[in-house]
């Protein structure tokens, strides 16, 4: 039978961690994302499956604990919101540069600087464009729902092990926050020794007689050798973009226009999009599940289909820059957005539509 | 069947787990649930406030600037929500500490003096599942057993000796709620 329980987001990623058999979360506490660490805490993983959880000493600590962990092949990862996701740039460069696995979620709050505690999506550049330093990319995962911040702990590390690359789930305050209904899966095992052996074959696990040692570095002094990785990393990104973008369409069949939106501004696109309909406007939504890898082809030909897109994102306007460059200027794109930790109300997404597009 | 709910008092008062009851029991009899609490500063010392959504189908946007009901438990909320209520929909206020009542003509307006009605009850703690019935008698979204169920997977097993108490404050609370307005 299927479990069903009441959980926040944050609580939901958090039992998902234990039940898809993470071996180890680092965290460091910061709102709206504590109840990450605290449920961990509580649930006493180190029993459950002998999972480690450890409160780090800063988040530079944290991120640099994956690290460590990802080395050895193990299943780790971190939580945190924006300012916290700033310190651990380097970390996570680092990660991308020594190709290692690892999950991070980022549960936004608003910016610049230590900003809000309220949610916000204005790491978005961040999050797909890169963060740190050097020519690396994370695949970014967006969920709307509490029953997708547990699914896409197993999703992450999927894509992850599969690339040997960092990946990111971004989140938002308001997903963090909320309580939805969540089906929790069966408890899986942890890996032994020998699977995560098996795995990994690029991991420090132990060197064998019969292999040579596995050395895990972002570190090559000889440029030849280093751009030649970097050739390797981009045919890794092109490879990601080719099979990995996932995204829902809803009522997009007869749009006239479009609404593009991810996480919790794609919640309150689909109000938008029964509010707009019932005044006569057809429209629809496309919600990016992956950010990076961008659904961009898809919104190539809806480009062609509408006659005017409209990007809300709860930010300045930093999606519309993907959106923008995937329609290749066939129809008009505007951004709407609050700022500041400030959600805006179905509504409101409605005048901006026919205020800017119609 | 979709039901917008805000719940709205001071932090302290059971806003945030009368909302957590009411998903739990949505969820027992196999509908949709959203709970999106207000945090933040005003969560320590102020108002509280949750929105909670019930419904047959997948829930769109969790947040939203229209209630099918608002239950309002502070003169603070009263203020802040009374116009956000559709027309024709309900407002539930417990009389405790309100100095200006609801003056809106096209809801319905019903009063449950839930705070007067705990402090006759073994604990005072009881006073949202006052509320609660209050709620139930006038919109019964969600079955009485379902609640009783919902109150189960809430509450810590240790506390589960209080459920009786909590059940007899929820049948008080539909006993003592009146109609004031019909809009």
């Amino acid at each position: 039978m299927k479990e069903l329980r009441l959980m926040k987001g944050n609580e939901a990623i958090a039992e998902a961690a234990i039940r898809v058999g993470v071996d180890g979360y680092f965290g460091y506490p910061i709102t709206p994302q504590s109840e990450v660490l605290e449920y961990l805490m509580l649930q006493k993983p180190e029993e459950r499956t002998g999972m480690v959880v450890l409160q780090a000493e800063s988040e530079v600590a944290a991120i640099n604990m994956l690290y460590g962990g990802a080395g050895a092949g193990k299943m780790v990862m971190t939580s945190s919101s924006s300012p916290g996701i700033s310190l651990k740039q380097e970390g996570i460069t680092y990660m991308a540069g020594a190709e290692l696995p690892g999950l991070i979620l980022n549960v936004v709050r608003g910016g610049p600087g230590l900003g809000t505690i309220q949610p916000a999506q204005s790491d978005y550049f961040q999050a797909v464009k890169g963060g740190g330093h050097g020519d690396y990319r994370l695949i970014v995962l967006a969920p709307n729902s509490v029953q997708e911040m547990y699914d896409f702990v197993e999703t992450g590390f999927d894509l992850a092990f599969k690339y040997r690359t960092p990946v990111m789930v971004l989140s938002d305050g308001a997903i963090g926050q909320m309580m939805e209904k969540v089906e929790v899966g069966e408890q899986k095992k942890r890996l032994t020794d020998a699977e995560v052996k098996e795995r990994c074959p690029w991991a420090t696990t132990g060197k064998d007689a019969n292999r040579e040692r596995n050395i895990i570095t972002s570190l090559d002094l000889d440029p030849h050798q280093q751009e030649v990785f970097n050739h390797k990393l981009q045919a890794k990104y092109k490879e990601i973009e080719k099979n990995e973008v996932v995204l829902e369409e809803i009522q997009t069949e007869d749009a006239e226009y479009l609404f593009v939106a991810y996480g919790t501004s794609s919640r309150i696109c689909q109000k938008s999009v029964q509010l707009a309909r019932a005044k006569g406007l057809k429209v629809g939504l496309l919600r990016p599940i992956t950010l990076f890898p961008f659904p961009t082809e898809r919104l190539k030909e809806l480009g062609k289909q509408v006659k005017g897109i409209l990007s809300v994102e709860m930010s300045a306007g930093q999606m519309i820059e993907d959106i923008k460059l995937a329609v290749e200027c066939n129809v008009p794109v505007e951004h709407f957005g609050r700022m500041g930790g400030i959600i805006p109300s179905p509504e409101e997404v409605v005048e901006a539509l026919e205020q800017k597009l119609k | 069947m979709t039901e917008e709910i805000i719940i709205a008092g001071f932090g302290g008062q059971g806003v945030l787990s009368m909302g957590k009851i009411m998903c739990y029991s949505g969820i027992v009899q196999g509908q949709e649930v959203t709970w999106m609490p207000s945090y933040g500063p005003e969560m320590r010392g102020g108002t509280a406030n949750v929105t909670v959504i019930i419904s047959d189908e997948r829930i769109s946007s969790p947040i939203i600037s229209e209630y099918d009901t608002a239950i309002i438990l502070n003169q603070q909320s009263m203020d802040k929500f009374e116009s956000m209520v559709k027309a024709g929909g309900t407002l539930i206020y417990d009389g405790n500490g309100i100095t200006r009542h609801p003056e809106r003509k096209d809801i319905n307006i019903f009063r449950v003096d839930a705070a007067a009605e705990a402090a006759k009850m073994e604990t005072t703690k009881t006073f949202n599942m006052i509320v609660l019935g209050g709620f139930l008698k006038i919109k019964p979204i969600v079955k009485m057993e379902n609640v009783i169920a919902g109150l189960k997977k809430s509450l810590p097993e240790r506390y589960h000796h209080l459920i009786p108490v909590n059940e007899k404050a929820v049948n008080r609370g539909t006993e003592i709620v009146q109609e004031i307005q019909k809009a």
